[in-house]
């Protein structure tokens, strides 16, 4: 990864390297904050902070890391962030911050940030890693804003809270479809845009673990 | 270098410093921001109780809120005499700095509740609970009461506010809950909210409160039709929460024996 340049750091996490549909990292999040655009978005702003700077934290300090206890020191420095973030958003954004209450602190558990940083920020220097944690975090946000768009717009007939079809219980003549309002439904959407992307770039197509082998058992007579 | 640090000495450094430098950035953050936190969660406090009491209207500033519940007369009753206590009682400099919920897992400020009389599944109940009071040239006109109970995932948390004649209902709403959105989530649709206006919580008798939420809509020449309201469909267990969760306080283990008081003038 020496040779990576800022452009490809920055981009690659998006399409071709996303951390949900390649990776399948970070669902947890993915299907709890995904019921309504706005709060996504500050969830998305959160973890794409928290990730770029642990990793440049982690950059910062990875040569005088020892060994044993670098995945502490890791969660040390992502903990400390993810608290910071959740105390920011209890004072500035303090409605959004009780929609998205455990799950800011939940980004402490997020395995893209452990993930990147351990994987990226620790056998990189500062500005990259800090691309990297902004790429990734962007990839994140960006499976989770498509996730948001369809469970808003159909589970609630509305977009960053203004309707737009106005549901049976106001009054309009949208039935709301209850599942996509419910965590479930995010595993279909996810598994819609994977498949939807592995189409687009089948090179992310997995080899199967195991084939068939061909029938060759011979008749008995 | 890669064997230097290695150490045990290097690694207790490492820790160390890491420790100091982190939770000096933590509790500063913790800190600064302490003052911006408090005020929105009495903002947030105020705008539930007014939104309740049907006092809110839209686009009111954080300054108007502030404003418009400052004629609310905040104190705190002892909910088994009904009277009035001084806030000293519970251990507090002001009604404003007692909190009820956490004064419910206190032993020395709470009582269990036997579970045949737990109709609001809450375990144990505050000796004190904290009400807002609205009066207009030395008359009340509207109490505010916080309730809370147990729906079908979650404890609801809201305010029930009454009008003058204290068994009137003038608004209720929950600002705290987990109930399945689209279904028991509809408790905060105001299409629904809105039918409670004006419903009575007493009969005649005035002791035992007979709200009662009641499937397929209420007919509008049902019996007692000043005491039903229309179910959540879809959300039979919500609905039966809410039902038994506002009779628990509006009955005498809840503030029947306060709202006595009051209508008597004692208090």
């Amino acid at each position: 990864m020496a040779d990576a340049s800022a452009k490809q750091v920055l981009f690659e996490p998006i399409f071709s390297n996303n951390p949900i549909a390649l990776q399948i990292l970070g669902i947890c999040s993915a299907l709890a904050v995904t019921t309504s655009m706005n709060v996504t978005l500050v969830m998305c702003a959160a973890v794409i902070a928290v990730t770029a700077f642990s990793n440049l934290a982690v950059s910062l300090v990875r040569t005088q890391i020892p060994g044993s206890i670098r995945i502490i020191v890791q969660m040390t420095i992502i903990a400390s962030l993810v608290i910071v973030v959740d105390q920011v958003l209890k004072a500035y954004a303090y409605e959004i911050s009780k929609q998205l209450s455990v799950f800011v602190g939940l980004i402490i558990t997020n395995c893209i940030v452990m993930g990147r940083a351990e994987g990226f920020a620790m056998k990189n220097g500062p500005w990259l890693s800090f691309l990297d944690g902004v790429g990734n975090g962007l990839g994140y946000s960006v499976l989770l804003i498509f996730v948001a768009f369809f469970r808003e717009l159909l589970g609630a007939g509305s977009l960053f809270g203004v309707s737009l079809m106005p549901v049976v219980n106001e009054g309009g003549w949208y039935i709301p479809n209850g599942l996509l309002l419910l965590p479930p439904s995010a595993f279909f959407i996810i598994g819609l845009a994977i498949w939807g992307l592995r189409t687009w770039k089948p090179e992310q197509v997995e080899e199967p673990d195991y084939k068939m082998s061909r029938h060759v058992a011979k008749e008995a007579f | 270098m890669a064997k230097a640090k290695e150490t045990v000495s290097r690694t207790l450094i490492v820790a160390l410093v890491l420790s100091i430098v982190f939770s000096v950035v933590v509790s500063t953050a913790a800190v600064m921001l302490r003052p911006a936190q408090v005020k929105n969660q009495h903002l947030d406090m105020t705008t539930n109780i007014l939104s309740a009491a049907g006092m809110l209207d839209q686009g009111d500033t954080a300054e108007q809120i502030l404003q418009k519940f400052e004629s609310f007369d905040v104190r705190l009753v002892d909910l088994d005499t009904g009277k009035f206590v001084k806030p000293s009682a519970v251990g507090v400099a002001e009604p404003m700095k007692y909190d009820m919920y956490k004064a419910a897992s206190d032993p020395q400020l709470s009582t269990d509740i036997p579970s045949s009389e737990d109709k609001a599944g809450i375990k144990r109940r505050p000796n004190v609970a904290r009400v807002y009071t609205l009066s207009e040239n030395g008359e009340l006109v509207r109490v505010v009461l916080p309730i809370h109970g147990y729906g079908l995932w979650s404890t609801l948390y809201g305010f029930i506010s009454l009008e003058g004649d204290l068994n009137t209902i003038e608004g209720l709403g929950f600002y705290s809950h987990a109930e399945t959105p689209g279904l028991g989530g509809e408790v905060d649709n105001p299409r629904w909210k809105s039918q409670w206006v004006g419903k009575k919580v007493y009969d005649g008798d005035r002791t035992e409160p007979q709200i009662k939420l009641v499937k397929g809509g209420v007919n509008v020449d049902a019996k007692k039709r000043q005491h039903k309201v229309d179910a959540l469909s879809g959300a039979t267990l919500t609905s039966r929460g809410v039902e038994q969760l506002v009779n628990y306080w509006m009955g005498d283990r809840g503030y029947a024996p306060f709202l006595q008081k009051l209508r008597e003038g004692e208090v």
